[in-house]
């Protein structure tokens, strides 16, 4: 049967679609080329506080990657947020939004700055055990990390 | 550095070293200083408000007068900021070590709905023992907050509960209870504690 110009073009065009589904395979694997390093968390009192928890979010793949929101057993309402300060010396607090992550890049969630601010707590979050926390990003990917919790006056990832 | 001005500038005539010393005794001296961002707290003994501390003991600033102190305002609600810096006035503490039993460390909350005594005792018995939690009723907050020059809101969050916007700055005073100067956040650890000898070692005669 021969091809005719439309069917050619229809042909090419069902290629194209094809050839953008094989591509875009790697990047709905986005999650996969994320690395967590260094997730850590506040003890609560009791489950009334939102808890707070701190890690680094590491692209190691080629593409950038969309941090859109997170998920948790622990708390109703996880969230990132951003602590900023202001020439008044005056702290506040606001959800982030967004997170885009450079290929090769990262974003640190750290005390005074990103934090994975985690409202309406189903437990208190008690020193020494760990919860599981969700990194969901706009690809669809997730990446599921493994968070210890340390006490209440915690420091860093070390304590 | 008014000199070095001088002789940077001479060859430009007198009227641009007249200019420029004008300029600089207005911003350090002159009218221009009273603009910057932040105005002093009031000396302790000029502060006009009385709270509760933790123990339930009613306190007011005039009774941190007598020892050097250290004020920091907060929530016990705030999951980010306020462990943070109590952790860090925790670690300060540990590093001056006996020289920490000269002073008050008062940690004031801007929080009068939900910082009951109970909540405070319960929160501050996770830092330094030497952290006295405060609480108040809304207009001795609000008094509070005045006489430091300290700024607090209330913001709502999407989930209905509410966080608090506030002054994350911890304040110095001096033994006789004039402020000295203030510890700002993020600042390096290296600089708060030498700030902090410096409010201890600053007596009676010395009011900066």
């Amino acid at each position: 049967m021969r091809l005719t110009a439309k069917n050619t073009l229809l042909a090419g065009v069902l290629s194209a679609f094809g050839l953008t589904a094989i591509l875009s395979a790697p990047v709905l694997a986005g999650g996969n080329d994320v690395v967590v390093e260094d997730a850590w968390s506040r003890a609560s009192i009791g489950s009334n506080r939102p808890g707070v928890a701190y890690m680094t979010i590491r692209n190691t793949g080629n593409e950038a990657v969309t941090l859109t929101s997170i998920r948790t057993d622990l708390a109703r309402m996880p969230e990132i947020h951003q602590t900023s300060t202001n020439a008044e010396g005056v702290s506040s607090m606001a959800p982030a939004g967004e997170l885009e992550i450079a290929p090769g890049g990262f974003v640190a969630l750290e005390p005074g700055g990103l934090h994975a601010m985690l409202m309406r707590l189903q437990r208190p979050m008690i020193e020494g055990e760990r919860f599981t926390l969700t990194l969901i990003f706009a690809d669809g990917a997730e990446k599921t990390v493994n968070v210890p919790i340390f006490g209440i006056a915690a420091r860093g990832p070390e304590s | 550095m008014q000199r070095r001005r001088v002789l940077t500038f001479g060859s430009a005539g007198l009227g641009a070293i007249g200019l420029t010393l004008f300029a600089g005794w207005w911003q350090v001296d002159g009218p221009g200083a009273a603009q910057s961002d932040r105005l002093r707290p009031l000396a302790l003994s000029d502060m006009n408000f009385r709270m509760v501390d933790h123990e339930g003991i009613t306190v007011t600033p005039q009774s941190l007068v007598g020892r050097a102190t250290m004020v920091f305002f907060g929530f016990t609600y705030c999951p980010d900021v306020c462990p943070t810096t109590l952790s860090d006035i925790s670690l300060w503490l540990d590093d001056l070590g006996n020289d920490a039993d000269e002073l008050n460390v008062v940690f004031i909350t801007v929080d009068s709905e939900r910082d009951t005594v109970d909540a405070m005792a319960d929160y501050v018995s996770y830092f330094h023992p030497a952290i006295r939690g405060w609480v108040g009723v809304s207009d001795q907050i609000a008094q509070a907050a005045d006489d430091f020059r300290a700024n607090y809101e209330k913001v709502p969050l999407e989930d209905g509960d509410y966080t608090m916007n506030h002054t994350a700055s911890v304040f110095l005073f001096n033994p006789t209870g004039e402020f000295v100067s203030t510890i700002d956040y993020h600042e390096q650890r290296e600089f708060a504690v030498p700030k902090i000898r410096r409010a201890l070692k600053s007596g009676a005669d010395t009011t900066s």
